[in-house]
């Protein structure tokens, strides 16, 4: 019997126990669904569970090993979605009034693919409202709280899936990154946290935010289950025009092969000290690390980071204001109660204000004033120019470097309601966003811990490689995985070692 | 770049945006959105002169496919997730209201 509880232990393993027979997938999603009844009341990580979907799918799993066939690699993997991607079973919300009852006629590619794998959704799992924010404070169903301090956010856009896997209510959960909302986090709740080059996954059934930005990926307990559900999720879509045809080599074949002559860049605009002294530290010892492993550590220049929040914050909010368009109140989702004498527009505008939140409300805004006649120029246009000078930066440094080394957020998780200026929030994506704008892959893995108000809270380190390079990508991270120990912590949450 | 936002311009914003706003509310994103383009007028400092604006990280080509009869939603399935259905139809108000019918 292995010493960690199931729930904690890293989900390949717990597949594998499955085909073996050693556990059985039933065993697996009830100890699951007991967790999250146990614990979930204080966390507030899921929007809803699928208890007898679950169950039910476990037993036609165990039932297919026993008669000799296999269900996949994700053999009986209790898995968690975020509520902003499809299922043609229970709700898609979206953390949204507006969809609160939604139920979707089709489920997302990319969940398909890892259910015909194997694996089990048991769960949506809450998150800001539209995937716009960073706290996970903007949903509509209750914020969620952060497994390793109950009194600081989770990080967002995807900080219930993040929670959840944290916690060990599952093993691994999907999440989506328009700029962070996967890695930011991730690193809150010391777990890995995998956003794929822009075109690697099917954005099909993914609620759509910045159409240009959003990428689909997954929070783990470890880089291998990072890589193993990034390879079985990728692959071209007929559905998807976006998702890329380009090949990809199988990342878990070589994951564990250190890379010979690493190269590893460390902008100089990462480390200032603008940052939290304590992440600057961890991340300084994970240079450290590196060094150690025999990497060369490269100081570069990336002078445009200190632009990257506002070009996100024109790009994001224009896409996002033309995407949210569709919410009509007319074929799907809130309508307004109307009043005799009410014209089309009056029921859009009232089912709209009534069924979106402040945050979604002032995205939208934000982004209609920046498409707007008199304003295109000066804000929109500017932006899209500079995308182009963001992404020329980038690629002069993966010329010569087969990763870039920092911080995925400036400072560890803040409390609940520490950051109630837009602003202040948007301020802290400033080293996420920036690989949205520019579209290549990255990840974040536990790193340490930094010392705030007499805690310990996790705080991840970002590595980031060029377009459609995950396998360097995972390479790079699973180095650093195996020689330190801190993504083997585990929040103090009651009933942990039950 | 932008000059000091107005209640009036946030209410032609919200406007055109399809948003009802309270006048509680009309001040309350009228100052966090002028805060926010205050922080995005920082990008004026850069010279883009001659740059190619860039609205897609992927060099993407239109996909082409064949034009193959496939499986679709059912129209009951689609109706049956509208607010308002009347038969085959999904109910709006007019749209041009009272005084243009």
């Amino acid at each position: 019997m292995d010493a960690t509880p199931p729930p904690f232990e890293p989900m390949h393993r717990l597949a594998d126990a499955v085909r073996r027979k050693a556990r059985s997938a039933e065993e697996l999603v009830r100890g699951c669904l007991d967790r999250i009844s146990t614990l979930d009341g204080g966390l507030g990580s899921f929007r809803e569970v699928y208890e007898q979907r679950g169950i039910e799918r476990a037993r036609a799993i165990d039932a297919a090993i026993a008669a000799g066939e296999d269900p996949g690699p994700l053999a009986g993997v209790p898995l968690a979605v975020k509520d902003v991607l499809a299922t043609d079973f229970g709700r898609t919300s979206a953390g949204s009034r507006f969809l609160e009852d939604y139920r979707s006629p089709f489920t997302a590619t990319a969940v398909q693919r890892l259910e015909n794998a194997g694996a089990i959704v048991i769960g949506k799992t809450n998150c800001d409202e539209f995937a716009m924010g960073s706290s996970t404070e903007h949903c509509a169903f209750g914020a969620v709280r952060n497994p390793w301090d109950m009194n600081r956010v989770p990080g967002g856009s995807s900080g219930g899936s993040a929670a959840a896997v944290a916690a060990g209510l599952v093993p691994a959960a999907l999440g989506s990154d328009t700029g962070g909302s996967i890695r930011q986090p991730a690193s809150f709740c010391n777990i890995v946290g995998l956003k794929p080059s822009y075109g690697r996954i099917s954005r099909w059934g993914l609620i759509a935010f910045g159409s240009s930005l959003d990428q689909i990926g997954c929070l783990t307990r470890s880089v291998q289950d990072a890589a193993l559900l990034f390879m079985l999720m990728s692959g071209p879509d007929g559905r998807d025009s976006t998702c890329a045809d380009i090949h990809l080599n199988n990342p878990l074949e070589r994951l564990d092969e250190p890379i010979d002559g690493l190269r590893v860049a460390v902008p100089r605009q990462y480390l200032d000290d603008r940052n939290d002294p304590g992440v600057n530290e961890v991340i300084n010892a994970a240079i450290d690390v590196y060094r150690g492993l025999g990497a060369e550590i490269v100081p570069v220049e990336l002078p445009l980071t200190d632009y990257a929040v506002a070009t996100y914050y024109i790009i994001a909010p224009a896409e996002a204001s033309a995407n949210l368009a569709r919410y009509d109140g007319i074929r799907y989702g809130r309508r307004a109660t109307m009043s005799p004498g009410d014209d089309l527009s009056a029921l859009y505008a009232a089912s709209r204000s009534e069924g979106f939140g402040a945050e979604v409300q002032r995205r939208i805004m934000l982004g209609t004033y920046v498409l707007s006649a008199g304003y295109y120029d000066a804000y929109y246009r500017r932006a899209m120019q500079i995308r182009r000078l963001i992404k020329g930066e980038f690629d002069a440094v993966f010329e010569s470097c087969h990763a870039i080394l920092g911080p995925v957020a400036p400072k560890p998780a803040f409390p609940l309601g520490a950051r109630p200026d837009p602003l202040s929030m948007y301020l802290g994506d400033v080293f996420t966003a920036i690989t949205n704008i520019a579209g290549h892959c990255a990840m974040s893995i536990p790193a340490g811990f930094a010392a705030c108000d007499g805690r310990d809270l996790p705080v991840g380190l970002h590595l980031q490689a060029k377009a459609f390079d995950e396998g360097t990508l995972l390479r790079a991270a699973r180095m650093f995985e195996a020689a330190t120990d801190d993504h083997g912590r585990m929040p103090p949450v009651p009933g942990r070692d039950a | 770049m932008s000059e000091v936002l107005s209640e009036q311009a946030v209410r032609q914003v919200a406007k055109l945006a399809r948003l009802r706003l309270t006048d509680e509310q009309v001040r309350i994103y009228r100052r966090q959105l002028e805060e926010v383009l205050g922080h995005l007028d920082t990008l004026g400092r850069i010279d883009v002169d001659g740059i190619e604006p860039m609205a897609h990280p992927l060099a993407l080509t239109n996909h082409l496919q064949d034009d193959v009869v496939g499986p679709s939603l059912l129209p009951a399935t689609l109706l049956g997730m509208a607010p308002a259905v009347e038969d085959a139809w999904m109910v709006a108000p007019k749209v041009m209201g009272e005084e243009g019918s």
